[in-house]
């Protein structure tokens, strides 16, 4: 599975098993993690919704273009649904290559399309009592405009 | 024409339902947006708002037709 969604913690080792090639010198792991704060406020802890016959799909779509355009050998990203505690790994994604170059790239733009395109919504529940939905309204317009973002979240 | 319509995270709380069935003469989906926007107060639409039909990403011009499931996702935030 190229994309998938996964309600239980992530098996990093066995997913950069699934990429595993001899043909391959270079192998890039992005790993994200719920961290205990986010534009000002205190995160205890963090809950993402997904709506995964579409997410699964479009997933898959970013995946094959990943390797398509940088000519990577395998890829892969298992994102997580459900409540999540801190440090909590949220996403995990592995690209497996000849040289790393390509598949620091192709994991750059993997996470990158899975932020803006997948419908996964996180909602933040802060140390004070209160929880949102995270917008990232701003994100998908930096991304449009440049094709990069230009924060970290 | 009888339309599904579903709602996700953020839109949900606003709507107060997951999903509906609505009748109406709508030509798009950004139109249909706007319609159901009048029915709920509390719907706001949002310029990074998404919108699949059928299970298919798709554009906010898209006509809709006869049955169309359409799904309105308020701004994604993975990873």
């Amino acid at each position: 599975m190229k994309f998938s969604v996964s309600d239980t913690p992530i098996d990093v080792t066995a997913a950069k098993k699934a990429v595993a090639d001899n043909g391959c010198g270079a192998l890039v792991v992005f790993e994200g993690w719920i961290r205990d704060h986010n534009e000002g406020q205190e995160v205890e802890r963090l809950e993402y919704e997904v709506y995964r016959p579409v997410a699964e799909k479009e997933g898959a779509r970013i995946i094959d273009e990943a390797i398509e355009r940088f000519g990577v050998s395998h890829a892969l990203c298992i994102h997580r649904e459900g409540l999540l505690e801190l440090g909590d790994i949220a996403v995990v994604v592995c690209v497996s290559s000849a040289h790393r170059g390509e598949a620091f790239d192709a994991c750059r733009y993997i996470i990158d399309q899975t932020k803006t395109r997948l419908p996964i919504w996180k909602k933040e529940h802060y140390v004070s009592g209160v929880s949102e939905w995270v917008n990232c309204e701003h994100c998908a317009a930096a991304v449009h405009a440049t094709g990069e973002h230009e924060h970290e979240h | 024409m009888k339309i599904k319509v579903r709602y996700f995270a953020l839109f949900r709380e606003q709507t107060g339902c997951a999903s509906e069935y609505i009748d109406c003469s709508v030509d798009t989906a950004a139109q249909l947006f706007q319609l159901m926007a009048k029915k709920h107060a509390r719907l706001k639409t949002e310029a990074a708002a998404l919108v699949a039909i059928n299970d298919e990403m798709t554009g906010w011009e898209t006509p809709l037709t006869e049955g169309d499931e359409v799904l309105f996702f308020p701004p994604v935030a993975g990873g």
